[in-house]
């Protein structure tokens, strides 16, 4: 009884401190990790650029089990962190859980639309426009006419990647084929560079010459072996195009950083709700810089760019996986 | 019915998703033959691929990154041994330990040497194991039927998976033909009577020991410095325990463990190939083939294919007098 006093003591003097001093936001990684060079770090660059901006500093922590998420949620509530931003779909039982105990923290979700909470900012993004746009450029620089997608755990929203991209492909050359392949249907198919590896290489021996890997750290093994064997990768989330300069065609953008950013800057008055970020708001796009600028020419940037004013527009519509949970032009 | 062509990349990929499983469940088989069960495989392999790569991207020399794989994975083979064979503790629970300690150790140390999140740099030229041309795989290729698999299939890896499979007849040599295999063979079932003829129990053990570590090692190092190009955390992702159900599955024995190396490579190979697999109008998910090295070993197991009879002493620590 004794022991229960002093930390429920200890918890009200924590929460009174915190309140005293300007409440740090919180971020928490998912299971990928803080280094994934994709997601979870287009988060942490995000928040990196809010800490060098403001002198502030946020807390973090990276999720080594699905046990955590709550735990993590609940202890950076307590302990006064406001807003709290968490990464990844699998974030949403426990925050719709965790969200209504404290209704004074703002929470924000990135990848997760759909759960109630008066104090939850939802950020999703529209990744088959952004992935429409790198699969036309994908078949525009295809000379075999055989494209590949590679996915880390086979779960909807990898399944909405390869579906845009699909679409981009398809729009630029209805003949082409697109091997798709998923790493597997557990969490370690985010971490397996080398079952990675072995995919590229088959999806290669059935004629891809380019490849679009959106899986984690597994991507790193499939740009890696398409840098070997001489072909394009594309990479996701981040701008990978670094890590083979010349090798990797594009990168799928989607601006995580952006949206942890605005978050963090916001502080205590970021809005809840729904948000879609998609091509109009510069939530998704393709990265062109030095490392990649000889492999688009002008022709493929003008066609990418004049399909991403047309989606803005409206004048093309991207069928989004999640309509009816299938893809028109690819079966997985 | 799948034609050569098609195969042929099957098979690749098969010997290289073989090769780590193989070399890991070799190192097993001279711990277990010896009395020393070891589930730290897992732990062993991630250690050295750390350690391989990460030397490697410091001194830009593979050959350095292979033996510094090797001797971190000796050091914790020595670990092992220690708990096992000198202080007598649980062996299953010291090879738990280890591959703990491993997966945490070697995060941190990357975190603090290479700040890039646990994770080693990307090897580039020498710092990576290339494939190795066999002689004459060009002009040959023309042959056929032998020429493709003798220049597709065969040739083209790296040293690594060569020193692989030499290592299943130097093992089957050494186990069944020279005095040392006796003996370890002989501490793994009957150590009171090596003891009593005047062999050192606890010096074979530690012997048997030391070169599963080094085999780890090389494992290890394989797949940090000649699959991939640097580590990347967990990145050995349950091979060593599916290199332990091999060795189940081949009943502890050399020639056997290549076989069933290469079966559960295929079965990985084929479910990586086929997502979905169509056998007469049956679907089989790509899950169940991801599951069949595991099913198939508690089949040999329950006895059902044969019976497999572990080395008797194995698991107990030997005690001089009781």
């Amino acid at each position: 009884m004794t022991l229960l006093k002093s930390l429920m003591g200890a918890a009200a003097a924590m929460a009174l401190s915190a309140g005293a001093a300007l409440a740090e936001p919180a971020l928490i990684f998912d299971l990928g990790g803080k280094f994934d060079k994709s997601f979870n770090e287009a988060a942490f660059t995000g928040a990196q650029r809010w800490a060098d901006e403001t002198g502030g500093s946020f807390r973090e922590i990276e999720l080594q089990s699905e046990a955590q998420r709550e735990q993590a949620l609940r202890r950076f509530a307590e302990a006064g962190a406001n807003p709290i931003i968490t990464m990844g779909f699998a974030m949403a039982d426990p925050l719709s859980n965790v969200a209504p105990d404290y209704p004074d923290t703002k929470f924000v979700v990135v990848d997760v639309t759909w759960i109630k909470g008066d104090n939850i900012r939802q950020l999703g993004f529209a990744e088959h426009e952004g992935s429409y746009l790198v699969g036309m450029l994908a078949a525009m620089a295809s000379k075999s006419g055989t494209v590949g997608f590679i996915g880390g755990m086979d779960v909807p929203l990898i399944r909405h990647f390869g579906c845009g991209y699909a679409q981009g492909v398809k729009a630029v050359n209805p003949d082409a084929k697109i091997i798709a392949n998923m790493t597997g249907t557990t969490p370690a198919a985010w971490n397996d560079p080398v079952k990675g590896s072995e995919l590229t290489k088959a999806q290669i021996s059935q004629g891809a010459d380019v490849i679009y890997a959106a899986a984690g750290g597994t991507g790193v093994g499939v740009l890696q072996t398409a840098a070997d064997e001489g072909i394009l990768s594309i990479g996701v989330d981040s701008n990978q195009n670094h890590l083979h300069p010349g090798k990797v065609l594009t990168s799928m953008l989607k601006r995580v950083d952006v949206a942890v950013y605005d978050a963090m800057k916001a502080g205590n008055d970021v809005e809840p709700g729904v948000f879609v970020l998609g091509l109009a708001e510069d939530g998704v796009g393709y990265a062109l810089d030095d490392n990649n600028a000889a492999l688009i020419t002008p022709e493929m940037k003008a066609a990418a760019d004049s399909a991403r004013d047309k989606i803005i527009s409206g004048d093309i519509k991207v069928t989004s996986y999640y309509e009816n949970d299938s893809c028109p032009v690819l079966d997985f | 019915m799948m034609d050569l062509m098609t195969l042929i990349p099957v098979l690749d990929s098969t010997i290289r998703l073989s090769t780590p499983l193989l070399l890991a469940c070799l190192a097993g088989l001279f711990s277990e033959r010896a009395g020393v069960f070891d589930i730290g495989l897992e732990g062993k392999m991630l250690m050295a691929a750390f350690f391989s790569a990460a030397i490697a991207s410091v001194t830009g020399s593979v050959w350095l990154g292979l033996l510094a794989g090797i001797a971190s994975s000796m050091v914790l083979a020595g670990l092992h041994g220690l708990a096992s064979i000198t202080f007598r503790g649980n062996q299953l629970i010291s090879g738990v330990a280890i591959n703990f300690l491993a997966a945490g150790i070697t995060v941190l140390i990357a975190q603090h040497w290479f700040h890039q999140g646990g994770r080693t740099p990307s090897l580039i030229g020498a710092g990576r194991f290339s494939p190795i041309e066999l002689p004459l795989a060009g002009p040959l290729s023309g042959v056929p039927v032998l020429g493709p698999v003798y220049s597709d299939l065969l040739s083209g890896h790296s040293v690594l998976v060569y020193i692989a499979f030499l290592a299943v007849p130097a093992t089957w040599w050494v186990l069944y033909r020279t005095r040392f295999g006796l003996r370890l063979r002989a501490v793994g079932e009957n150590p009171a009577a090596v003891d009593t003829s005047g062999v050192s129990v606890v010096g074979m053990r530690y012997a048997a020991v030391a070169i599963c570590g080094l085999l780890c090692g090389i494992a290890g190092a394989y797949l940090a410095t000649a699959l991939q190009a640097g580590f990347v955390k967990d990145m050995t992702a349950g091979r060593g325990f599916i290199a332990l159900a091999a060795l189940i599955f081949a009943k502890w024995r050399p020639w056997h463990a290549m076989w069933a190396c290469l079966l559960f490579g295929f079965l990985q190979a084929v479910a990586l190939r086929y997502q979905n697999i169509d056998i007469g109008g049956v679907v089989i998910p790509v899950q169940v083939m991801d599951a069949l090295p595991y099913i198939l070993t508690v089949v040999i197991l329950a006895g059902f294919v044969g019976k497999a009879i572990p080395p008797r002493a194995g698991g107990e620590p030997y005690v001089k007098e009781r």
